[in-house]
């Protein structure tokens, strides 16, 4: 209890916290979609808690959704969730020079708070990629904040979609919030033709057991992306995505 | 829609092996003690794997019934899917987008039964 006064009392975990407060009024309402969307797709209550605590990631989850609903194999979701969540392996690389000479356990609880929009404000604080004195608390002010909206705005989507009848369709929710996110993801033609590509092949090839007309689509259209990429030249990273 | 999905072994190890993919994926570089450098087909597969993932997992979604193609155009969510993609298109802000597109599925869907 003392531990946790003196920690709120830490410059800079407040100053984390001040940083992801008004970019997590964005994430609290991903939460509440994604939570609605989970129970509407027809998981049931304890399931969508669970999936929220464990998994804390709002694309890779509403991906997973319509998977675990329709019965897909473990190792389809898996496959989804990776490909999804591929940004966050780049992330990774970048959180290391400020934290890889920490303890692996330490390591292990930063790894799964570090959000996308974590990573944006802490940059921005700390555009240096070196150890600095502050950099720790500030990163748990940051994560603090963004893990308590998203799940308290995700269990209520949950109790609240457990409320509203399944005829209104809220768990379309889901897929309109990512064709957000597809949307933001086409940069130039190479990227526009592997969106067009996977959507393609994944309603052709529906009939196909197990869900594998995911996997069929995703690498389809890595095909695709790549035979269009090497004929131009240009690269930009699709990042603009958020948790 | 199928039955629901209830809380069972083998979908409670399904979620511990999703959020182990949370984990593995937000400390790939993380983890190691030793630095690894970031190899050349992951930054290229990057550019297009969670693009691909996404979409395939978004259109069934919207043009599928049942598994079979949409047979009519009376169906909210082509109507809330086109809006939501306009928007997207226009003004670039996700949370807006998914108001816009509830704003015309919704009406669509309890209003007029499409």
């Amino acid at each position: 209890m003392h531990g946790l006064r003196a920690w709120l009392r830490n410059d800079f975990v407040r100053l984390g916290a001040r940083d992801m407060t008004a970019p997590s009024i964005g994430i609290a309402a991903w939460g509440l979609v994604t939570g609605v969307a989970m129970v509407k797709s027809g998981l049931s209550v304890p399931v969508a808690l669970t999936m929220s605590l464990l998994m804390f990631a709002a694309s890779a989850q509403l991906a997973t959704i319509p998977l675990l609903a329709a019965g897909a194999p473990v190792w389809v979701m898996l496959a989804a969730a990776t490909c999804v969540n591929l940004r966050f392996v780049v992330l990774s690389a970048q959180w290391r020079p400020y934290f890889g000479a920490l303890p692996r356990a330490q390591r292990m609880r930063l790894a799964y708070f570090a959000a996308d929009l974590n990573y944006v404000q802490f940059v921005h604080r700390f555009p240096e990629p070196l150890p600095r004195p502050g950099q720790l608390p500030y990163f748990w002010g940051g994560v603090a904040i963004n893990w308590i909206s998203w799940q308290l705005l995700s269990v209520a989507g949950v109790l609240l979609g457990d409320r509203v009848p399944t005829h209104w369709g809220l768990d379309f929710a889901g897929p309109l919030v990512l064709i957000g996110v597809v949307g933001s993801m086409l940069v130039d033609r190479a990227t526009w033709v592997a969106a067009g590509v996977a959507a393609a092949v994944s309603v052709l090839a529906y009939a196909l057991p197990l869900k594998l007309n995911v996997l069929a689509a995703i690498v389809a259209a890595v095909a695709a992306g790549l035979l269009v990429d090497h004929r131009s030249t240009r690269t930009v990273l699709p990042l603009d995505d958020r948790t | 829609m199928q039955d629901g999905v209830e809380w069972t072994w083998p979908v409670v190890l399904t979620l511990l092996a999703l959020g182990g993919v949370t984990l593995l994926t937000r400390g790939f570089f993380l983890l190691p003690d030793r630095e690894w450098p970031l190899p050349a087909w992951l930054s290229k597969g990057l550019r297009y794997a969670p693009l691909a993932a996404l979409a395939a997992i978004v259109a069934p979604e919207v043009v599928l019934t049942q598994g079979q193609l949409v047979q009519t155009w009376q169906d909210a969510r082509l109507f809330g899917a086109l809006a939501a993609a306009l928007c997207y298109a226009v003004r670039r802000d996700v949370l807006l987008t998914l108001v816009v597109g509830m704003g015309v599925f919704l009406p669509l869907r309890l209003l007029l039964g499409w």
